[in-house]
């Protein structure tokens, strides 16, 4: 065995993550009163393939607790139980356990045991309680004078790569020849017709009359646990009371097992197939289950966030594209090895045809990396069952548009302020249930997430049927924070927005849900720096509604190009209020350098691009000024420059990368003749003016 | 000396030796370790990068990545010329502690390619406290001409480290 089986841990992790997530998600949507068998049976897969998976690869920890889990799950299964809420319970905390167990397997540091210890004495609490079948533990101990094993593999075993004989022989080598005998029983054999020679029909006695360990026989079958019924039993007692049954059948049932037990096998197999095929949608596990993991974790995040798995149909479709490129491509070295002016229409036509190309190259590369939102959704319904337990409200979570694409950077990024929405929406948007009834509402309150397209952009709307925001209320704490001047004319939409503002909480409480006044203008800021927008509408007693709006992608930016002394820069065109021509006079120099303009009841900084860029000497000269209004961190900034160009999209390239980060300035694009134009960062140009000005004035007076 | 020259082309074991690309600045010759040369260029006007130090030049589109130039003779304090026919960028590519990283240096011609002998290689005179000295990896003899060999990775790292010193130095 040369094989280094740590390359495929990753791919182990990947996979019990994903299962994780599929239990969950299960779990969540079991209804008790009415339990799906094929639920069931989902959740049991899972928890299967993680538990073999996770022994092949030797964590045994992990196999042995998912082993207790999926003992309890299959008695579930097989109708000895049935389900319970606090199975359901217990079966999530579990997933969580296990989680954290894998989590910190992959990051290579120790777990810690007690949790799983007390979730696992929890299991065996249950299982031992009126246990229907005498469970068992693997027992460490000799068996007297030998051990007696019934081995009744499953019909697909062979199927499997798995040959009895080499156990056999292993056995033999381990006992040695004298005390090994071994009696091939034929009585399953099916009439020859019906016989396929691929699978196994029969079954062994092996009688070791030697004193082993039973531990060093068990090992010789670990392999094939899953694929056949083994039953121990000590030749010390004849009455068969020291029993140690070893795969998912007790002793009892295994005289009808071998039928039986090879339907879950199947469908083990077929699940494969179909969660082969799941993988296929472009599923990327990583992030998802990211979403879920504590914070802690954050320095191993981003490690793991590197690897992305794409659809087959996406890399199929690029490689046709790719295929054309190619074609047009030699159609067009064809026609320049001999060119007259006569094939100008065909050249044309070419180029026409490599733009078509190319455009369409393009965008299904940037499909690639587009992903269903219903990875950022999916960690909700578990979010709002606990949440919801937590503050005694009942609470309906619809979620729309799960199908929706964003970038996965996006998505990974969108997570944590929809989370806070959520949350606050819980906390402070819908009413507890004594006053849902007063309000005359139904008792179970509704959250629904919606996300959509619209334009290029999504669109991601945050929705409850609660008390809807306390305007007077907000206009109070404003006042109180002095976050407001005590006489304004605020309408009851600008009310709205100053939840946003940075140290507002309405909570007359603090809770460890919401409340401590860091949250919306957290969340304001985070998807800023997405270069997307967010709102609140609300009404009294209806409800609140949290409308994000957000580009889809992060590679590629909306944006507004100008010119400054021959340079050009481009402006994210969503920062953009708006551009007007003014005259140099209306400008009104405050200190050093520093200018305000008036514009209608606002006075707005002046920022010249040419100055804090260090471009020229400022210039006096004309009279005309083209100014853009932008809008930073909720302030209005007037930027001028020489001229406006085109709006474009722009494909946005790290500055980073190669050089270092410049203050001002969030990357870099190419034009479409190509030369490079850096891009402006608006939040950080208001900001850096003042130094760079210093050592851009210095290092000119130094040179 | 020149036999000097003359052995180590025929040194044995290759690894003892490197290949160096050799340019030209002021009528010095410098050499870069070659494996750390991915191209070389005809000089292209960057774009300007504000409130960088006058060697930056600005950075241009090398196939879709966005690159540094640096003018060497800015960098090295040389006097500074106009860029001519035969002015060149050289495009490095080395691995530095941030990882892999490009960046152009502009140069007055490319000269040669030579086979060095690690142990030909002498350690500059400690002569100043010059900064300059530390892109310095050796000087080695060459057909009785002398040659600089850089640090590449050196030349990066300093220009990133203490950047907005220097630019009020400069």
């Amino acid at each position: 065995m040369s094989v280094d089986l740590s390359q495929f841990h990753q791919i182990f992790f990947e996979e019990s993550f994903e299962g994780l997530d599929v239990m969950e998600s299960e779990l969540l949507e079991m209804d008790l009163n009415n339990v799906n068998d094929e639920t069931v049976n989902t959740i049991f897969r899972a928890a299967h393939s993680i538990k073999g998976g996770a022994g092949t690869f030797g964590f045994m920890s992990v196999s042995e607790f998912t082993h207790v889990v999926e003992t309890l799950l299959d008695e579930i299964r097989s109708g000895q139980r049935s389900m319970q809420a606090n199975f359901v319970d217990l079966f999530l905390q579990s997933v969580d356990c296990l989680r954290a167990m894998l989590s910190d397997m992959q990051g290579g540091h120790e777990h810690e045991a007690e949790r799983p210890a007390q979730l696992r004495k929890e299991f065996e609490v249950i299982l031992n309680k009126d246990t229907p079948i005498e469970e068992t533990t693997a027992s460490v101990g000799t068996g007297g004078q030998g051990w007696l094993i019934d081995m009744r593999p499953h019909t697909d075993l062979l199927l499997t790569g798995n040959e009895p004989f080499r156990m056999f022989r292993e056995i033999r080598d381990i006992v040695g020849d004298e005390f090994l005998t071994v009696i091939a029983h034929c009585d399953d054999i099916p009439e020859f017709s019906s016989l396929n020679p691929e699978e196994c029909f029969l079954h062994w006695e092996l009688k070791i009359t030697k004193d082993v360990e039973l531990e060093e026989i068990k090992a010789v079958f670990e392999w094939v646990e899953d694929e056949c019924d083994l039953t121990y039993t000590s030749l010390s007692n004849d009455d068969k009371t020291n029993v140690v049954v070893v795969g998912d059948y007790s002793a009892e049932d295994s005289t009808n097992t071998s039928i039986n037990a090879s339907t879950p096998e199947d469908d083990i197999a077929a699940a494969n197939t179909v969660e082969a095929q799941e993988s296929i949608n472009q599923t990327v596990s990583d992030s998802s289950v990211k979403a879920v993991k504590p914070a802690k974790k954050q320095a191993k995040k981003q490690a793991e966030s590197s690897s992305i798995r794409v659809s087959i149909d996406k890399v199929d479709s690029l490689i046709n594209m790719v295929g054309e490129l190619v074609i047009t491509q030699s159609m067009l070295g064809e026609l320049g090895n001999d060119f007259d002016l006569s094939r100008l229409a065909k050249l044309q036509e070419g180029l026409s045809q490599l733009e078509q190309n190319t455009r369409e190259l393009q965008e299904s590369v940037m499909k690639i990396r587009m992903m269903p939102i219903s990875f950022a959704f999916s960690r909700f319904p578990r979010l709002v069952r606990d949440l919801g337990n937590q503050l005694d409200k009942k609470v309906n979570l619809v979620t729309l548009g799960e199908q929706t694409e964003l970038d996965k950077t996006v998505m990974e990024k969108i997570s944590d302020p929809l989370v806070h929405l959520v949350r606050n929406s819980m906390d402070h948007g819908l009413e507890t249930t004594p006053e849902r009834i007063a309000a005359g509402k139904k008792e179970v309150g509704t959250i629904t997430l919606n996300a959509y397209h619209q334009g290029g952009n999504i669109v991601i709307e945050v929705n409850d049927d609660g008390a809807g925001l306390n305007e007077e209320k907000i206009l109070r704490k404003a006042i109180e924070k002095k976050l407001v001047p005590e006489k304004n004319n605020l309408t009851p939409e600008d009310i709205h927005q100053l939840v946003f503002l940075p140290g507002f909480s309405t909570a007359d409480a603090v809770s460890d849900i919401s409340g401590r006044g860091v949250g919306m203008d957290v969340v304001r800021k985070n998807i800023q720096a997405l270069n997307g927008t967010i709102e609140v509408r609300s009404q009294r007693n209806v409800g609140s509604k949290f409308i994000i709006r957000l580009p889809l992608t992060l590679a590629i930016l909306d944006g507004q190009l100008v010119q400054v002394c021959n340079e050009t820069y481009i402006f994210p065109l969503v920062s953009i209020v708006e551009s007007i021509q003014i005259k140099r006079s209306s400008l009104n120099h405050v200190t050093g350098s520093q200018y305000v303009m008036q514009l209608r009841d606002d006075y707005i900084p002046i920022v010249r691009l040419d100055e804090t860029f260090g471009l020229r000497e400022p210039d006096n000269s004309s009279e005309n000024l083209m100014l853009v209004v932008v809008e930073g961190d909720s302030e209005k900034i007037g930027i001028v420059v020489d001229d406006l160009l085109g709006q474009q999209q722009v494909v946005i390239k790290s500055l980073e990368q190669n050089y270092k980060k410049v203050p001002g300035i969030s990357g870099a694009t190419i034009l479409g003749d190509g030369t490079v134009a850096l891009i402006i960062d608006i939040s950080s140009i208001d900001k850096n003016i003042k130094p760079m000005k210093k050592s851009a004035h210095r290092s000119e007076r130094a040179a | 000396m020149a036999e000097a020259a003359e052995n180590l082309v025929v040194t044995e074991n290759p690894e003892d030796e490197q290949q160096y690309l050799t340019f030209i600045m002021s009528g010095e010759e410098y050499g870069v370790d070659i494996l750390a040369v991915q191209e070389i260029r005809g000089w292209e006007a960057p774009t300007l990068i504000p409130n960088s130090p006058s060697f930056i030049r600005g950075v241009i589109n090398l196939r879709g990545t966005i690159v540094p130039i640096m003018d060497l003779r800015l960098r090295f304090g040389l006097s500074e010329t106009s860029y001519t026919a035969t002015t060149v960028v050289i495009i490095l590519k080395f691995e530095s502690e941030l990882g892999e990283r490009v960046l152009g240096i502009v140069v007055d011609a490319v000269s040669d390619v030579y086979t060095i002998a690690n142990e030909d290689a002498r350690k500059p005179p400690e002569l100043t406290e010059d900064e300059n000295s530390d892109f310095i990896k050796g000087l080695v003899n060459v057909s009785e001409k002398m040659v600089i060999l850089l640090n590449v990775e050196q030349l990066l790292n300093l220009h990133l480290q203490g950047l907005s010193e220097k630019s009020i130095n400069h």
